[in-house]
Order: structure tokens, then sequence, then C-alpha cells
């Protein structure tokens, strides 16, 4: 018996966390003394209120949409690739190398092989900690925690010392050939009022292609279903003659290659360079995409959409707003990550047990009573 | 102290959620007497001892001590109203001693060395009282299952317990062990203790209780005096219908070996689980393996079935070498091979407990080419395949997109049994068929594993319940500490004769 409908599960509760964690950042913003519902029409409108503001929150969402598939996939056998950040800033150095590295006649081409390179690099980066876990037992949350740092340090030597342009003092890659650059929300969607203002492009496109892939292999693929049962129970997949080692290493291949694809969007999208720190924290974000959009593709698009409009509406309070610092606008997010992921069943209880409530009462009366 | 029963539940409910786990319970228990409760998988026992132990509050009804309405709205005012309960899993911290772990929890003051010299007097006088022999200065980890559930009873008597709720005391005991378990609760009802059994083996209630209470589907049915029933009379109680205690088959025709084990021996963690053990067993015949939990026999079956990986010996399978180690040593392999397996544990093993039943259905089988179209499952044709296993293994409710988990124990293990028999495999492994399943799946399974020899197939039968590898098996091995004590045919042995080899010991020995 379930204990409530599927769409509760999946819509109402995380919006339910969502409305309790804008109430909290209410309370905060009034704290400082500002108003929190004009600050809460500053951040709709500027992320929703204009081609601008689209723009802006889908190019964000694009990447979040990647992380949050990455760490999901993970999720369903169970590992907790916390990784994103530094494969996604692997997959960044794929794209520099072989855009720098080939004379690209047409951007498709160069796509291709940046997609390749990105999905390569960023997935070899997720190799070692799955190695060591489905090997050594050492534990994937530590393992890819400490690989984050590793990759930011190799990017900054490597930005430093082996990149940067010659006689430039910021460490950071040369353009990339005219050639390479993607479309962008201008040339596509131009109708829509889309322009080259904002950093929308393609990227867009594959991340909601990688959805439905990613939706294909988990709930239609013979892997896929290793993956999931193997992360339900691995004694039981065992059983079912399904070898540890192999779920864990592919699985940690797919999501590494999809925090990878991260960089298509901004380096090779929007930078059109390698810069240092691109990812700026969407790896990290991906985990509360996924946690929020309950692991299936659908759950973390919208997620993601969610946490594109914080990030982009949060920019523009702060612009609107100086009262409201950069450190509010984290707050404000956290507060989001803290209901959707950490506090789920304070809002999960009490609505099971609303539901088990009005369906008692509806069997009650569905049966019929005794004639008098 | 008057003549008021020890214990009187009056009108206990309690639901959960929409489940109505107990229904207007009545039930007294006189004072100096040991009271059975039977009852099939999810009829409410074990709800209706947490609420008499505090675990759970009852949603209606009261429950009078010695006559006296009680409260007991937590396990530290059971245990002040004298209520000690032996939980069927053991809660004894390891490495600690037995004096260590009776005072846990009861301890006097800060320090602990006065409080260790008043219960190593209170133990000693308990365990001659009660003719409870324990060495008080034992590490737990040392003692055999037999001595750590005396400690729990301890540990309940220390802290004056004047109830003691047993809850399925026997099942990791060896039938010696079981015996003196019951030896005890006689010295224990003598001296005026007040017992509850709670056991799903109608022989240990015919032996051991004065009175007995039958409970089906969240409610008391009956209570009677065992001397006036019988097993076959409380059989048809619990379910409802009459049921066949005894399994009804033929003479086995063994023809051909199918299957060969040699001298296998299986090292893990550092220990020796198996130590050289050798059978055969051929088409048309049920070999049992019977023997205490732990023994063993997980291991056996874990390399047969290809989750484990031998360190020694060999398995042939037709005469043709089967892989013990390796690559190859892998359930895919063996599925196969021919081989079906109905593991010991279908809650960890046998299914994926939040997957659907159809996405269990193919649970091993997933890369069976009939529930693929290329690259992709075919999930209709599993659903399909689910909808006709479920009715013709009579899974309830026959719905394939229900979750494995909210399924009840015997009808979890018809979708385990549907998944390995119905391929009709040369040989099938089978682990504790029938643990925690109701006994009218109890007698289909059987039935189908009866079925499954008459059609000339090979089948390993490991259960600790001695009652089912008597009544299935065709040729019976015992094993103990790793090994195969001896071979016994149904016909020439007894409970006793067995009991003997779990425990140990040989004819030569004794």
């Amino acid at each position: 018996m379930d204990k409530m409908p599927k769409w509760a599960d999946v819509v109402l509760i995380p919006l339910i966390s969502v409305v309790l964690a804008l109430l909290v950042s209410g309370l905060v913003v009034a704290i400082i003394g500002e108003s929190p519902l004009r600050a809460m029409q500053i951040m709709v409108r500027g992320a929703f209120g204009s081609a601008y503001g689209w723009g802006y929150t889908l190019y964000y969402a694009t990447n979040f949409i990647f992380t949050g598939l990455a760490v999901a996939v993970a999720f369903h056998a169970r590992l907790f690739n916390i990784g994103g950040e530094g494969q996604a800033a692997l997959g960044g150095l794929g794209v520099a190398v072989i855009l720098l590295a080939v004379d690209w006649p047409h951007w498709s081409l160069a796509l291709a092989a940046a997609m390749g390179f990105a999905m390569l690099f960023a997935a070899a980066w997720a190799a070692l900690p799955a190695y060591l876990q489905a090997k050594r037992g050492s534990h994937i949350v530590i393992t890819t925690i400490m690989f984050n740092y590793i990759a930011s340090a190799l990017l900054v030597y490597l930005l430093v010392n082996v990149f940067r342009v010659e006689g430039s003092m910021s460490p950071e890659s040369a353009r990339f050939a005219e050639n390479t650059h993607l479309p962008g929300g201008g040339d596509f969607a131009g109708f829509l009022g889309f322009s080259a203002t904002t950093p929308l492009n393609i990227s867009i496109f594959l991340a909601l292609i990688a959805c439905v892939l990613v939706w294909l292999l988990i709930w239609r693929t013979r892997l896929g279903y290793e993956i999931r049962a193997f992360g339900q129970s691995e004694t039981a997949a065992v059983y079912a003659g399904i070898n540890p080692f192999k779920i864990i290493m592919i699985t940690m291949l797919i999501s590494g290659a999809l925090a990878g694809m991260m960089a298509i969007n901004v380096v090779m999208g929007e930078a059109e360079r390698l810069v240092l720190d691109f990812t700026e924290g969407a790896g990290f974000v991906g985990i509360a995409v996924a946690l929020m959009g309950r692991s299936h593709p659908v759950g973390v698009v919208l997620a993601a959409l969610l946490f594109g409009a914080l990030y982009q509406g949060g920019a523009e309070l702060q612009f609107e707003m100086p009262a409201i610092s950069r450190e509010m606008i984290v707050v404000i997010q956290a507060l989001v990550i803290l209901f959707t992921g950490a506090l789920d069943n304070m809002v999960r209880m009490p609505v099971q047990k609303l539901f088990l409530a009005l369906k008692r009462r509806r069997d009650h009366a569905a049966r019929p009573t005794p004639e008098a | 102290m008057t003549d008021a029963p020890a214990i009187e539940l009056r009108g206990i409910s309690k639901a959960f959620g929409p489940v109505q786990a107990n229904k207007d319970i009545a039930m007294s228990v006189a004072r100096g007497t040991i009271h059975g409760i039977v009852g099939e998988n999810g009829a409410g026992k074990s709800t209706l001892m947490s609420i008499l132990y505090g675990f759970y509050k009852a949603d209606a009804g009261e429950i009078f001590i010695n006559g006296k309405a009680t409260a007991i709205p937590d396990s530290q005012a059971a245990i002040r109203a004298g209520i000690g309960m032996v939980h069927q899993h053991f809660k004894l911290v390891e490495n600690f001693t037995v004096l260590e772990n009776v005072i846990l929890g009861a301890e006097d003051g800060a320090l602990l060395r006065p409080s260790i010299a008043k219960a190593r007097r209170l133990l000693t006088e308990l365990s001659k009282e009660y003719g409870l022999k324990v060495d008080p200065d034992a590490i737990i980890e040392d003692l055999s299952v037999g001595h750590q559930q005396r400690v729990e009873i301890l540990k309940q008597l220390y802290r004056h317990a004047d109830i003691l709720i047993l809850d399925e005391p026997t099942g990791v005991l060896t039938p010696a062990e079981a015996d003196q378990l019951f030896r005890i609760l006689e010295r224990l009802r003598a001296e005026g203790k007040t017992i509850i059994l709670i056991t799903h083996k109608l022989r240990e209630i015919m032996e051991i209780t004065d009175t007995v209470s039958v409970m089906r589907r969240g409610e008391m049915t009956n209570t009677v005096k065992t001397a006036d029933t019988s097993p076959a009379e409380l059989a048809e109680m619990m379910v409802g219908r009459k049921v066949l205690l005894q399994v009804d088959k033929t003479q086995a025709q063994p023809g051909e070996v199918v299957l060969s084990v040699r001298d296998l021996r299986v090292t893990h963690g550092g220990v020796a689980r198996l130590k050289g053990v050798s059978f055969d067993i051929r088409r048309g015949e049920i070999f049992g393996i019977a023997g205490v939990a732990g023994n063993g026999q997980t291991e056996l079956l874990e390399v047969l079935g290809g989750m484990m990986a031998a360190t020694g010996g060999s398995v042939s399978l037709f005469g043709a070498p089967l892989p013990v180690t390796g690559p190859d040593a892998n359930g895919q392999a063996r599925r196969a091979q021919g081989i079906g397996h109905v593991p010991e544990d279908r809650q960890t093993e046998g299914l994926i407990m939040a997957f659907e039943a159809w996405e269990n259905v193919a649970f091993g089988y997933h890369r069976d080419p009939k529930y693929n179209s290329g690259p992709l499952m075919d999930n209709t044709a599993i659903r399909a395949d689910c909808a006709d296993k479920m009715a013709r293994y009579d899974v309830r409710p026959p719905n394939p997109r229900l979750p494995a988990r909210n399924f009840s124990g015997g009808n979890q293990q018809k979708i385990v049994v549907a998944r390995e028999m119905d391929r009709a495999p040369d040989l099938l492994l089978v682990g504790q068929p029938t643990r925690g399943v109701d006994i009218g799946a109890i007698e289909f399974i059987h039935k189908q594993i009866i079925a499954l020899r008459d059609q000339g197939k090979a089948i390993l039968l490991v259960s600790v319940e001695l009652d089912e590898i008597m009544g299935l098996s065709d040729r019976i091995a015992v094993m103990f500490d790793g090994q195969i004590m001896g071979e016994r045919l149904p016909q020439d042995t007894d409970q006793n004769a067995l009991g003997l080899l779990m425990a140990g010991v040989t004819e030569g020995a004794a």
C-alpha cells in the first residue's frame, strides 16, 4: 500500500520545502531591515522577467542539469559522488586541450571533439576514486572531495605555467578560434527575444538530451537495472551475478562524464577560453539538485531551473539592494538546500500522515453503511 | 499474593496506518504457568508483545499486571512492572563478560566495582536456583548460542522479572540446547515465574506450555488448554482451514549424478567455514543438509550459487568442472548452466525490496533474451511474465506493480520460488525455503520442491528446521563446524540422532 500518491512525493513535498525555505529567507531579509516582498519581487523579475533574465537562468540551469545528472546517476548505485566540481574542472581542461591543439573548420566538429575530450578527461578523474572504492573500499565521499582539491591545484598550475598566454597577467588560456564558437541564444531563439548579451548557448539542448539518455539508461537498459539493483542491495546484486566492481567503475565513469559536460556550456559556450575556477561551485549545487530532484531526470531539470533562477535572481538582488550582500544570496541558496535535502523528513512525515488520514476517511465513507 | 492473573489484557487494539495489527485482544495468563502464543507471520504476535513491553503504545485497551491496571509507556516501565523480554536476536555486548552484560543498564552507581560484586553474588544464587549455569567471567563471544541465551534470561531475572517473554527462543538452538532451555523454563515455572512463549513450532507448544493462544490476522481467535488440543487442530486454527503438516511424496527414483562436490573448502575473514565437504546429488532426489545455523551451510550455498569463492576443492556439474573461483564463478554463469538458487535470505539476497514485483521476477535473469528487445529491456514482456507467474504460483495480491516489500513473507518467497523454479533448473539450490513463511505457503512451496524432484531434477535443500529436512529429503547430511558429520536416510533416523550429529557428536565419541 502506498503511503501517498506519486505526485505528492515528486511535486508537493519539494514545493512545500521551497516555500518554507523562502519564508525563512524572507525572515532573514526582514531582520537586516529590508522588505522581503520587494526582495522576492526583484529575484523573480531578475530571473524570469525578461529574455535577458531567462537567458542567464537557463545558462545556469544547463550547468546544474549536467552536474545534477552526474550526482543522480551515482546515487542510483548508492555512490555519493561529491567530486563533480573536480571532474568538471578536468572536463574543461579536456575542452581547452582539443580546441587549442587543432584548427577546427566548423563548430559542429569542434563540439563533437570537445564533448569527447570533456567526457574522457572528467571520467578519468572519476575513475581513480571509483577504483579505490571498488577495490580498496576507500570511501568515495572522501576520495572525490580530495580529488576536487587536486583538480583545482592542477588547473592553477597548468593555467599559470602551461596555458597562460605569453605576457598576460591573468591565469587563463588563449581564446579559442572563432570557428569553434557555439551558436548562442540569439542565433537559435532570437525570435523569443534572446540575444548575444546572455551566455545561453546550444549546450542547453545537449543537457536536455542527456536527461533523456539518463532516463533511458536508468529505467530501460540492463545496465541501469543492474545499477539500481546494486544501489539497493549489494548482497542481492552478487546473488544475481552482478559484478560490484564493474558497476562501481561504470557508474562513476558515466557520472564523471556527465559532470565534465558542464565544461561545454561554460568553457566552450560562454568563456571561449579556459579560466580559473570556471565551475563556480556548480559541482556542489549538483548535489542539491539531485537530492531535490529525487535523482530523476525530470526532477533534476526542475530543480536545476530553480537553482538557475536563484543564481540569476540573486545576482540581480545584489545589484538592486546593496544591503543584501553576496553572502546573503548564499544564505538563501543554502536554506533551499537545507530544506529540500537535509530536512526532507520534516515535511514528508506530516504530509504522509495527512494523506493516510484522508485515505482512511475516504475508505470509511466508501464502506456501505448498514441499514437501520 | 492474590489469585489475580499475572497478565491480563483487555481490548488491546493497534493500527499502523491502514493495517490493523491488533484488534480487540483479550488474554489472561495465570501466575506460574507457561503460555504459548502461536500464529502465522504478520498475525500480530510481535506487535502484541511490543505493546506489553512498552515499545508501542496501544490505540485502545488496558493492561493489568497482577490484577492492577498498569500503564506501560516504555520498556523502563515494563521492567518496573516485572516484565522481562528475551528477544529472538540477543541484545548482548559481544566483547563484554557475562557479568558486565548482566549489569548493563542496571548499574547501581558511578563505580562499577560494587555493582559487579553484587551481581556476582546474585548471579551465583540465580544460577543455583534455576539451573542456569554460566561462567560469570566468560566473554560473550566465546559462549555458545545456548549459553548466550541463558545470559539473556539471567539479565531479566537480575532485573527482578516475574514475567518472561521469549520470542522464538529455539530458532538458533540445537534440539539438545532447546531441551535444556525447556528444563530451565520448567524450573522457572516451578518457582512461580510466568512465561509467555512465542513460537511457530507447534511441537514446542505441545511439549512445554500449559495454555496456548492462537492469533490470526490481528485477532486472538482461540485460547485453549494445551492438553485439550493437537498440532493439527492448532494449525487449522492458525490458518483458518485444514492443512497438511506431513508432506506427501513418493519414493525417490535417483538417476545419474548431477552435482558432485569434492573436498570443498572456504576460508572467509580468516576463519575456516568449510573444512572439506564432499557429496553427490543425483537426478530426482532431494539432498537435505541439516544443522544449526552458522555451521557452514550458508557458505556452501554461496559457493555453489557463485556468490563466494572457494579456497579449495572442486565441484562438477554433469561431470564437467564447475569453477568455484575466478570471474566465471558468478551468479550469471550459474544460471546459464541451469542452476536455480532460492537463497537463504529473501530480503537481502533474493529480492530487491524496493523493486516492484515484475522487476524482481527478472532479477538474475535480466539478461535473458526473452526479457529484452535490442539494447533495452522489454518491460511489457517482463510484466506479462510476472502476471503469469503470480497467477500460477498463487502470489497475493497478484499485482506486478507492487514493490516487493509490500508483500507478506510467504508471498515474497513465492515470487522467488516462481522465478527460480519455473525454469525447471537441472540443479536447484534451496536455503531455508520456508523461514518466516506462513503455513499455507509452506505447504505450497514444499509441493513445488517435490514436483521439481519428480521431474528428475536434483535439489540441494539447506534448512535449520529439522521437520522440514525430515519431511522433504531423500538423503540427509548433517553439517557441524564446516564438515559433514554423517549421512542418513530419513526412514532410518530420527530427530534425536540427527540432533546429536548437529551438536558435533558422532557415534564413535558418544
